[in-house]
């Protein structure tokens, strides 16, 4: 018997905010342990959550790129557990009426090579809820520290249907969903700082059939690569206990990407009773239509709508688009250059391959890069024009990403143009003519080649600083309109 | 002795400081004085600074003398029950828990009562964690009623009461979740006002019961619990909870409201269990209305025999887990014999709560677990609609329900405290009020032959304090319960 995967994920995202869930706490991240506090993240006698508008702002915004169902008041539940990381001793949370219901997230499988697009497919979301972060232990010999900076930043979770079948396809999920959550400003999904969490629901069962094998629980999978690994291992394990007769026991494990090995944590039998309740601290939020519209309005356009976007507009390839799209900063600095002029083809292979280049070798981010838009737009056009050569204008690159010179100030300084006025390029070429009438007879012969023997002279005439292209088609010219 | 400094209305004491017949210095030194004298036999404070009281005193003085007295509260010493925060101070709710604690923030009301210019003078004792009705229930004294020693005082804010009554403070706050203003009130003679939930900002008061909580005034009559129901109410960006209401001036409102009004009398709380005598003088009260040309209609709260029931349980649900935070991990009692995590939770908690937050914890914990939950809390919410239901149908046709505020006047200590059923029967009469979200205020209604005071409960509508406060003071402007003092 053959047996498939069903995997489903619940993400959690750190949500960018100024201050805290319900307090007005700063949030951050590499602060000096327990400053990011007051009475109401410490949980001090009396103090009282107030919730934080922008934070729900940022979870309605996701719901809304997701195609979620965004519910018309915002409730607040108590999950009652102790933990000491967990100032209250609850967390706030929202338990049956989460703020966002259905939606899916649109991803993309391996493609059958590099440069060409891989099958699209829509992954169903169940909820997205928004709740509290904890502090972090931090355990040191025999004591442990608690630092509370963490607790009470934003975090929403978003679960999704038990609908992926593969590694791969998880992978693609928590990529295409941290891009889509980039996009939207939510969040930087910087996993090393603990921004985006993943955890996995994997089981199996016989191919084809309909019902869900008993599911494991797989924690602590801190990168998106340890996703795809922590899974494809999973899978492993229990296709492993199953052709060996056994049968998968339900339980939360926990997968070291290091050591690519994963333990039990604990079976279904030690699971929390949470006692949830509606959190009597907190009024339920009314969330009108005009709520809805002011951060619709405020959407951006979805990753893969805009990679169909480019390419279809832009006639880019698809291996540039798939540089682009995951990089929001530099789909925009890309646009930006198409819009000021020149083939976008053009500005989008400077962009993907000399400015990357450049950028990772300077070990700088595109914000710090002195080539704006307007730099790569001009000098696509210089090419374009037949002012400078190709080869030129690698150099002009060179010049100006070290500077911000604009790329017509770089040919000038350093003399980079395809040479002399037309008049002059004119001049030499007839010269040339006149001196070989023997190649001028054989090309207008058809013989092609002989145009060889003009373009070494120009050349040489002009110091090797003339357009080749330049420099054919006015031979070309002249030799078909002057028959001497 | 109604000529006792320490003994004053509020009003009365704010007059003379105006006029300069007093300052507030002297007011200060009497009623340190007074404590001195009464507090070894009344035990109304957990702790009091008063060196720093006198400073405040001596400050408030000093802005008068510039012409710059900030209003009715300037330099008044103001009780605080020992839940509400306040910058500084020890912070203890009464339990073992929170004994060396110090609050370093103050509660909004407390800020409120400093811009004010009051005292903010000591911290009362309570029932553990607000929760009780005698202050047996607190882990370091009985407070006793200034009226008779032998007897309880009521609670949970028994501290406040028995100083108010005493002449320790001046007035007090105090927090009320199911009577523990009223019922207080009414056994020690004071006059004490829960305000309509989100009146009063929570921000700052320990919590117990969340969604029943509030904080209100002890005073010695109507006018001054008006003073402090303007001087603390208002919305607080602090606590979602808190109302965007309008706060009118509830002081000078009482002059201009004159009734008269239809009152209703609901026949749910005049049954079984209900003293004699305070009967009578329920009656009494309700004859005097009558004379004042109110109206008096019979109405009907049928929901009210669950109101016990369902507060239990919707209390207790809520303080199982607002009480989770006393760990042991960032403050408060920590278990000295703790190994690992979870020893620590449990030695901690056990050392650090008495037997009655212990008992309410685990009935909390109880009705909120898996496969109870709807069968108690659930239903206990809708019970709770129910009794909310039925005031505000009776709103449709009086103006407030007069109702006895305790069953019976003080009871001897000990005499309860080993039967939690009958000190939860107690707060009979005032724990709808607090389901219903409703302001309630006990005033007092005269004594009994063995001179134990007793106190009468009006009802109001919600966010009705003005018209509640002046239907009070009609009754207080025709007696003179509150011109008698103890001599504890």
């Amino acid at each position: 018997m053959t047996y498939e995967a069903v995997i489903g994920l619940e993400v959690h995202v750190q949500v960018k905010t100024a201050s805290k869930m319900f307090s007005r706490a700063a949030s951050g991240y590499g602060f000096p342990p327990n400053t990011l506090t007051d009475p109401v993240v410490l949980a001090l006698p009396g103090s009282l959550p107030v919730m934080n508008r922008a934070a729900l702002d940022q979870v309605i915004k996701a719901g809304l790129m997701l195609g979620c169902e965004i519910a018309p008041l915002c409730r607040w539940d108590r999950k009652n557990y102790f933990y000491p990381d967990s100032p209250k001793n609850y967390q706030i949370s929202q338990y049956d009426q989460p703020i966002c219901k259905g939606g899916s997230v649109e991803i993309e499988l391996p493609g059958p090579a590099r440069n060409v697009m891989g099958e699209h497919k829509a992954i169903p979301i169940t909820r997205i809820h928004l709740e509290e972060d904890v502090g972090k232990l931090n355990h040191h010999g025999s004591e442990s520290l608690v630092d509370f900076n963490r607790a009470g930043t934003p975090l929403m979770e978003i679960v999704s249907e038990p609908a992926l079948a593969s590694a791969d396809e998880a992978f693609a999920y928590l990529t295409a969903l941290r891009t889509i959550i980039i996009y939207g400003g939510i969040s930087d999904c910087d996993m090393e700082k603990g921004q985006l969490r993943c955890d996995a629901n994997i089981s199996i069962r016989p191919s084809g059939t309909a019902a869900l094998g008993t599911k494991v629980e797989l924690k602590n999978l801190n990168s998106i690569s340890f996703v795809r690994d922590g899974i494809a291992h999973e899978i492993r394990r229990q296709m492993a206990v199953v052709q060996s007769g056994g049968t998968v026991v339900q339980e939360t494990r926990d997968y070291d990407g290091q050591t690519g090995a994963s333990q039990s944590l604990r079976t279904k039998e030690e699971a929390h009773d949470y006692r949830y309740f509606p959190d009597p601290d907190l009024m339920p939020v009314r969330v009108g239509e005009d709520w809805k519209a002011r951060l619709r309005a405020g959407c951006p356009e979805l990753p893969f709508d805009r990679q169909r976007r480019f390419l279809e507009s832009y006639k880019v390839p698809y291996t540039v688009t798939s540089v682009l799209i995951p990089d929001l900063a530099l789909c925009d600095f890309f646009e930006e250059a198409a819009r000021l002029g020149g083939r976008a083809q053009a500005a989008a292979n400077w962009i993907v391959n000399d400015l990357l280049r450049e950028l990772r070798a300077a070990r700088i981010c595109l914000g710090e890069s002195r080539i704006r838009p307007a730099h790569v737009a001009e000098l696509v056009g210089l090419v374009e024009s037949g002012a400078i050569s190709g080869q030129a204008a690698k150099e002009v690159f060179a010049g100006m990403f070290g500077t911000g010179e604009m790329p017509a100030s770089v040919v000038a300084r350093l003399g980079l143009g395809t040479g002399p006025d037309p008049a002059e390029l004119e001049r030499w070429c007839r010269e040339a003519i006149a001196a070989n009438p023997k190649s001028a007879a054989d090309f207008r012969g058809g013989k092609d080649s002989a145009l060889n023997a003009f373009k070494g002279q120009v050349m040489r005439a002009a110091k090797g600083k003339a357009d080749p292209r330049q420099v054919d088609s006015t031979l070309r010219r002249l030799l078909a309109e002057s028959p001497v | 002795m109604a000529s006792e400094i320490f003994h004053q209305p509020l009003a009365r004491l704010a007059a003379m400081l105006g006029a300069g017949e007093l300052s507030s210095v002297e007011l200060m030194q009497a009623v340190a004085d007074r404590c001195r004298d009464v507090e070894p036999r009344v035990q109304a404070f957990n702790s009091r600074d008063e060196a720093g009281a006198l400073a405040q005193a001596a400050e408030s003085d000093r802005r008068r003398s510039r012409g710059a007295a900030l209003g009715p509260l300037d330099g008044i010493p103001i009780g605080i029950k020992d839940v509400i925060a306040v910058a500084g101070q020890p912070l203890t709710a009464s339990s073992r828990m929170l004994e060396h604690y110090v609050s370093p923030y103050d509660a909004t009301v407390i800020r409120k009562l400093k811009e004010a210019g009051a005292i903010c003078w000591g911290r009362l004792n309570l029932d553990e964690f607000a929760m009780g009705s005698s202050t047996e229930n607190s882990a370091f004294k009985t407070t006793s009623n200034p009226w008779d020693l032998s007897r309880v005082p009521g609670g949970s804010s028994g501290g406040s009461a028995a100083a108010v009554a005493a002449g320790e403070a001046v007035a007090a706050l105090g927090s009320d979740t199911g009577g523990s203003i009223r019922q207080p009130s009414a056994l020690c003679n004071v006059v004490g006002l829960k305000p309509t939930y989100g009146l009063v900002s929570r921000y700052g008061l320990i919590a117990f019961a969340s969604s029943l909580d509030q904080i209100g005034p002890f005073a010695r009559t109507v006018e001054d619990a008006a003073i402090l129901l303007g001087t603390i109410a208002g919305h607080d960006p602090l606590d979602s909870t808190s109302f965007q209401a309008e706060i009118p001036d509830y002081r000078g409102e009482l002059s201009r409201r004159k009734g008269p009004w239809k009152l209703g009398i609901a026949r749910e709380y005049f049954a079984e269990g209900l003293d004699p005598e305070v009967g009578s003088a329920v009656q009494a009260a309700i004859d005097h209305y009558r004379r004042l040309g109110c109206e008096i209609r019979e109405i009907s709260l049928p929901h009210t025999k669950y109101a016990v029931g369902a507060y239990y349980i919707i209390a207790t649900a809520e303080c199982s887990s607002n009480l989770a935070r006393y760990d042991g991990v960032r403050y408060g009692h920590r278990s000295a014999a703790a190994g690992d995590t979870v020893d620590l939770y449990f030695k901690t908690r056990a050392e650090g709560f008495g037997p009655e937050v212990k008992r309410r914890v685990i009935l909390g914990t109880y009705v909120l677990s898996s496969g109870y939950h709807d069968a108690y809390y659930l239903r206990a919410q809708k019970v709770r609609t129910l009794i909310r239901r039925d005031f505000l149908e009776a709103y449709r046709d009086v103006d407030a329900i007069l109702t006895p505020t305790a069953p019976t006047p003080a009871f001897k200590k000990g005499e309860k405290s080993a039967d939690p059923l009958a000190m939860y029967l107690n707060d009979i009469y005032t724990i709808g009020v607090n389901l219903a979200g409703l302001p309630g205020i006990s005033v007092p209604c005269g004594f009994t032959r063995s001179g134990l005071p007793m106190g009468l409960q009006l009802i109001g509508q919600p966010f009705r304090e003005a018209e509640l406060l002046a239907i009070a003071r009609a009754y207080e402007a025709g007696h003179d319960w509150s011109g008698r003092h103890p001599s504890p």
